[in-house]
């Protein structure tokens, strides 16, 4: 038990973080659009269109951080499979 | 001969009258646009990262002049709900009772009413327009800096020849000031400003018919 708690801290930290870096590391909210910006062509206008993306934030990395660090702890307060007392000779 | 002469000119002077008169006579702009380019960005600053979005639920009229410009008349409206931010809980929070209360405000207006400092070089137009500014309920006089670019017969090209006519476009930066119309007046201003920096980008059609 102890083992699997301080596998899947491990696991959810280092997801959390390598999903936020390979989504470019953005340093604000997590966003579930993303605008992209558009000039017309006859009225020389820039306007945004928004494409559904989700950029998980410091909110995401934060919480899965936080997470990890529960499980990390929980992990630590449990005790390891109990070892048979040593057996001593006759 | 001399008979047929004069009917001639007085066709010709009749249809020059004419002429001028379509050309001096103000025009009336639609500004609902299907292409959905006509946009208000808005941001402010906020911890972490600015609020930054865009509305492009524009619609309304003005009624302009190129040749007399002061006359302008009209009134933008953007649709309240259609104020996005590009993260969800953000938007909910705008969209709510202590922002923007969509549900009860559905729509932000600007009824322009006189034009100052007015300056004419050929197609653009730059002036300062006083208007009534109404938001989630409060109006409040506003003068802002306006530029116009009058887009003559440029209608057809943005339609791909369905319709025929002019283009207005209408560009304008200004501030508003969210303690001026109820906007979240709980959150303090060290943690949201107060200054809310507006940017219009908006194009209105007049069609030939």
């Amino acid at each position: 038990m102890k083992r699997w708690l301080q596998l899947l801290a491990a696991v959810l930290a280092l997801g959390t973080l390598t999903l936020w870096l390979a989504t470019g590391a953005h340093r604000g909210w997590t966003r579930t659009s993303v605008a992209v910006e558009k000039t017309d062509e006859i009225t020389g206008l820039t306007y945004r269109e928004y494409e559904s993306r989700f950029v998980p934030g410091v909110d995401v990395l934060g919480a899965g951080l936080l997470g990890a660090l529960v499980l990390a702890t929980a992990g630590a307060l449990v005790r390891g499979r109990s070892r048979p007392p040593a057996r001593t000779p006759a | 001969m001399t008979m047929h002469l004069s009917r001639r000119a007085g066709l010709f002077s009749a249809s020059l009258a004419l002429a001028l008169t379509a050309a001096a006579a103000p025009q009336t702009f639609d500004f609902k646009d299907p292409k959905g380019v006509n946009n208000a960005v808005f941001e402010l600053d906020a911890p972490l990262e600015s609020i930054n979005g865009t509305a492009n639920g524009v619609s309304g009229e003005i009624r302009f002049d190129p040749a007399n410009p002061v006359a302008l008349q009209g009134r933008i409206v953007v649709e309240s709900a259609s104020l996005h931010v590009p993260n969800p809980m953000m938007k909910d929070h705008l969209h709510g009772k202590d922002w923007l209360d969509v549900a009860k405000h559905p729509t932000i207006t600007f009824e322009a009413g006189k034009l100052t400092n007015v300056r004419t070089q050929g197609d653009e137009t730059t002036a300062e327009v006083t208007g009534k500014f109404t938001l989630k309920g409060v109006t409040r006089e506003l003068t802002v800096p306006v530029r116009f670019t009058y887009l003559k017969d440029k209608l057809g090209a943005r339609s791909n020849g369905r319709m025929q006519g002019d283009l207005l476009v209408v560009r304008s930066k200004f501030t508003l000031k969210r303690s001026d119309f109820g906007l979240n007046p709980g959150a303090p201003t060290d943690k949201v400003a107060n200054e809310i920096a507006l940017t219009l980008s908006l194009a209105g059609a007049a069609p030939r018919s």
